[in-house]
């Protein structure tokens, strides 16, 4: 089973609940999808023993071949390219790489075969290992924008055999639907305030969109007011698990510590959390 | 006319809390909320739409299974993972290159304008703010954060304003360079947590990468004292000014349940730190 860790509004607590719940779990394989700022490591603290970098293909022009027809820069949609004309000489394509997509249009399309293709660094994905568990994170080097390539990269790395659990970026555009394509389920974290309620309604149009099972974690309960509990209720929505807030829990976070390492009573709530995904999912498996 | 950015690389920090404080305080400015895949500056501001704009972006390709000859082409040259294996398009995939509707041989692939959110001219009690909103799952978010700063940079002209002040997103990717291109400041809100510090070193990056003056805020910083110190050494040490720092406090929660800023807020204290916080940034700009 894959299971996402989302929210639209960041700083809920989808890191808190990934990270506790492989924990909680042990022997599953832990996927850090927010690459942009990729923060898991920082408490499951992973024996890290493979680094791979995440390449994109960029054209490369033969000046040689190069007729200076002006074909590659009419079909980029991405005006990564330019032509500039030059009464004196042929005229030569220029390319900005931060803005090709690698869609690979150019190189196909050239008339005279004059563009072949070199890899760009863009981020890097990292594999090791923390207890039983397997962990695998694609960072994006500072800079760059093309995190759903990242993203899409890691995913290719799931062994369906094993649990997955996905640690997905904030927010519900491109980077999260990258994240959470294709996966079994989807926790959404939310946390009791008008932000945090706002954004999980964003969240959940997107999953409803997608068709993906789901049901919500109400992280720092107590803090704030009913109002996610009450919009959970209406929409018929699963609240999977509530999180107290406790301020030791915030220090303990503050400084890298996970939650089921310091309390009982969170590895009990961890894996009813577990328990609760499975019901939710098998009935959304029995009623399709 | 000078604009200001609130940044924080990881979500949930207090970017918008500052937002609407500076909102609140600043005269003479436009606001932009930049975070447009989940906006949330409107539920401090309540902001009455004036002007309503579509806004489209990029194309994405439309297959017409009528003419489709299933010859499979398309779904071989994307590198977007569009296309399924039966051949049907995954519009939230595509990518918009274009390259399946040129190299069809029947013709069956049309590329059609992208309808991906919209953006308004609104007014609310601190006056004029640009805001938006991304349709879910959509791409682009970077040229829509460039389209409604420059929609606020031209209010802003056009009505002599002195500041644009914008709540940036989460993350460091490309709608934070949009936001971050062309300021004045930056304004680094974080937490004392070992990801705020983290998150907030990669955005300390961006701005050298923009070269633009950063200015920190640790929000909550007595939930770790030690954590806060450490993160405004190494941000000194980088070249970042440290504006000030937030309690961890309930009565802003509370203020932010009642749909208002620290400013409007009980809490004194509060106040003449958010405006000890303005005076240092105005400095730096």
């Amino acid at each position: 089973m894959i299971i996402a860790v989302a929210s639209g509004k960041g700083g809920t607590g989808k890191t808190t609940v990934a990270v506790n719940l492989a924990l909680a779990l042990d022997s599953v394989s832990f996927l850090d999808c927010d690459v942009e700022e990729p923060n898991a490591h920082l408490f499951l603290k992973p024996d890290i023993q493979k680094e791979i970098p995440v390449t994109v293909s960029v054209p490369v022009f033969d000046g040689q071949k190069c007729v200076g027809c002006g074909k590659c820069a009419e079909v980029c949609a991405y005006h990564a390219i330019a032509v500039i004309p030059n009464p004196k000489k042929k005229s030569q394509p220029l390319l900005f790489p931060h803005l090709c997509h690698a869609c690979g249009a150019c190189t196909l399309l050239c008339p005279v075969g004059a563009i072949h293709e070199e890899e760009r660094c863009i981020g890097i994905i990292e594999k090791g290992f923390f207890g039983n568990s397997e962990f695998i994170q694609g960072k994006m080097n500072v800079g760059e924008v093309l995190s759903p390539v990242i993203i899409r990269r890691v995913k290719g790395l799931i062994d369906p055999a094993i649990v997955t659990i996905i640690d997905a970026p904030p927010g519900t555009s491109c980077p999260v639907v990258a994240a959470i394509r294709g996966v079994d389920f989807c926790v959404l974290v939310t946390e009791p305030t008008p932000f945090g309620l706002h954004d999980l309604t964003l969240a959940v149009d997107v999953v409803r969109q997608m068709k993906i099972p789901f049901g919500v974690v109400i992280n720092r309960a107590g803090l704030g007011n009913d109002a996610a509990e009450d919009y959970c209720h209406k929409e018929g929505i699963t609240i999977l698990a509530k999180i107290p807030f406790d301020r030791e829990i915030a220090v303990h976070y503050s400084t890298g510590e996970t939650l089921v390492d310091k309390s009982p009573a969170m590895m009990e709530l961890f894996n009813c959390l577990y328990k609760n995904i499975c019901q939710v999912k098998n009935e959304a498996d029995r009623c399709s | 006319m000078k604009q200001i950015v609130v940044l924080s690389g990881k979500g949930g920090t207090g970017k918008t809390v500052m937002t609407g404080a500076l909102a609140a305080l600043v005269d003479n400015k436009v606001m932009v909320d930049c975070d447009v895949d989940a906006a949330d500056l409107h539920l401090l501001l309540t902001p009455r739409i004036m002007e309503r704009h579509e806004f489209r972006s990029g194309q994405k390709a439309h297959i017409d299974p009528s003419k489709c000859i299933h010859c499979g082409r398309c779904r071989k040259v994307c590198r977007f993972e569009a296309i399924t294996e039966d051949l049907l398009m995954e519009s939230a995939f595509c990518e918009g290159c274009g390259l399946c509707a040129r190299i069809c041989p029947v013709a069956a692939i049309t590329m059609e304008d992208n309808l991906c959110g919209e953006w308004f001219v609104s007014e609310t009690r601190f006056g004029t703010m640009v805001h938006a909103r991304l349709g879910a799952g959509e791409e682009n978010s970077g040229k829509l954060v460039a389209q409604i700063r420059q929609v606020a940079k031209e209010i802003a002209r056009n009505e002599s304003r002195d500041w644009v002040i914008i709540d940036g997103p989460p993350g460091i990717g490309c709608p934070v360079m949009a936001s971050l291109s062309e300021v004045n400041a930056v304004l680094l809100v974080t937490e004392p947590t070992c990801s705020g510090l983290h998150d907030a070193m990669r955005v300390v990056d961006l701005g050298k990468q923009f070269k633009v003056p950063v200015q920190l805020v640790v929000n909550k910083w007595d939930i770790n004292p030690s954590v806060t110190e450490a993160i405004e050494k190494v941000c000194q040490e980088n070249g970042v000014l440290v504006a000030g720092r937030l309690p961890f406090d309930r009565v802003i929660i509370d203020t932010v349940i009642a749909g208002k800023t620290i400013i409007e807020g009980e809490s004194q204290s509060l106040k003449d730190e958010i405006v000890r916080i303005w005076e240092s940034l105005k400095r730096s700009v």
